[in-house]
């Protein structure tokens, strides 16, 4: 029963903020709205009994994901009025595509009778714990996969970073070559000659 | 009794959405970005819905492999959003035709 009530609650929310991120004017609010809606999935997900995807979800796309997005949102200086003008144009055609697709989708979901039948069938009881079973599969048969995903990540962020670095010519930056680079006889020096020596240069 | 149909229509109706939104906001690459996300979630939740019903973890490992190159990609796409704004003072994608030739 309150697994029930839990599941309509988070899939109702779902649907409802991922219907708000798409129409909401203002694009900060989209990136809350979003957030809301990854909160809710996490919870479907939890009462899937997959924790650690759904902790996983809420630790990478709510920690870095969005905030990486709220990040953007404001740091861009953007007319975000014009954007939106050819919105109602598109709302037509939009809705014909996503109702035709919709059906399409639930037409599939609804004849998945004809394979193997899972309707009636309970979630199995999980013998150990999630992250125990997942970690003992993803480091022995997904080993490689898992180094992949890695590697995948690292290449990401170097090109995040390639991609956005810039060498700005109006800035006057600590030159770190020269001061090594410098030696003691281009230096100017403090001299206290005696009087009528003068300098020796 | 929640069954596993239920689960995949909650994912086929996030999926309406993402698509939704990718035709509503042309011009807008951010909110985009953002229902690629929500393509994604919806994608990560039929996996996990299979995975749980079928007492087969596979399903769990792809979502996590799912969630990783959605990370790289939104981390790749708003970069290349940063640079195309620096150039352009806009991220309106349908000016974005400079590239061809």
């Amino acid at each position: 029963m309150i697994a029930t009530i839990a599941f309509y609650l988070f899939a109702t929310l779902t649907i409802a903020s991922a219907l708000a991120v798409i129409f909401a004017r203002n694009p900060v609010h989209s990136v809350l709205w979003l957030i809301l809606a990854f909160f809710n999935g996490a919870g479907l997900m939890l009462l899937l009994g997959a924790e650690f995807i759904a902790m996983l979800l809420v630790i990478v796309y709510v920690g870095a994901v969005a905030v990486l997005f709220l990040f953007v949102v404001m740091m861009l200086d953007i007319d975000f009025a014009s954007l939106r003008s050819g919105f109602t144009k598109n709302l037509p055609f939009g809705l014909i595509i996503a109702l035709v697709l919709l059906a399409e989708v639930i037409v599939a979901v609804s004849a998945h009778q004809a394979g193997p039948t899972l309707a009636g069938r309970q979630i199995p009881a999980a013998a150990q714990p999630n992250i125990v079973a997942l970690g003992q599969l993803l480091y022995s048969r997904y080993l490689f996969a898992f180094e992949l995903a890695g590697l995948i990540l690292l290449v990401a962020m170097i090109g995040a970073i390639v991609l956005t670095h810039r060498s700005r010519r109006d800035t006057r930056p600590q030159k770190v070559w020269k001061q090594i680079g410098r030696r003691p006889e281009d230096a100017v020096k403090n001299m206290d000659p005696g009087v009528g020596e003068g300098m020796s240069l | 009794m929640i069954g596993l149909s239920h689960y995949l229509t909650v994912a086929a109706i996030l999926f309406t959405i993402g698509v939704l939104g990718i035709f509503l906001n042309r011009r807008n690459v951010i909110l985009m970005l953002m229902a690629i996300e929500l393509i994604l979630l919806a994608v990560n939740i039929n996996l996990i819905a299979f995975s749980a019903y079928l007492g087969d973890l596979t399903g769990q490992i792809m979502a996590m492999f799912v969630l990783t190159v959605a990370a790289a990609e939104a981390a790749i796409g708003l970069a290349i959003l940063v640079i195309f704004f620096r150039r352009r003072g806009s991220i309106a994608v349908d000016d974005a035709n400079r590239m061809h030739g």
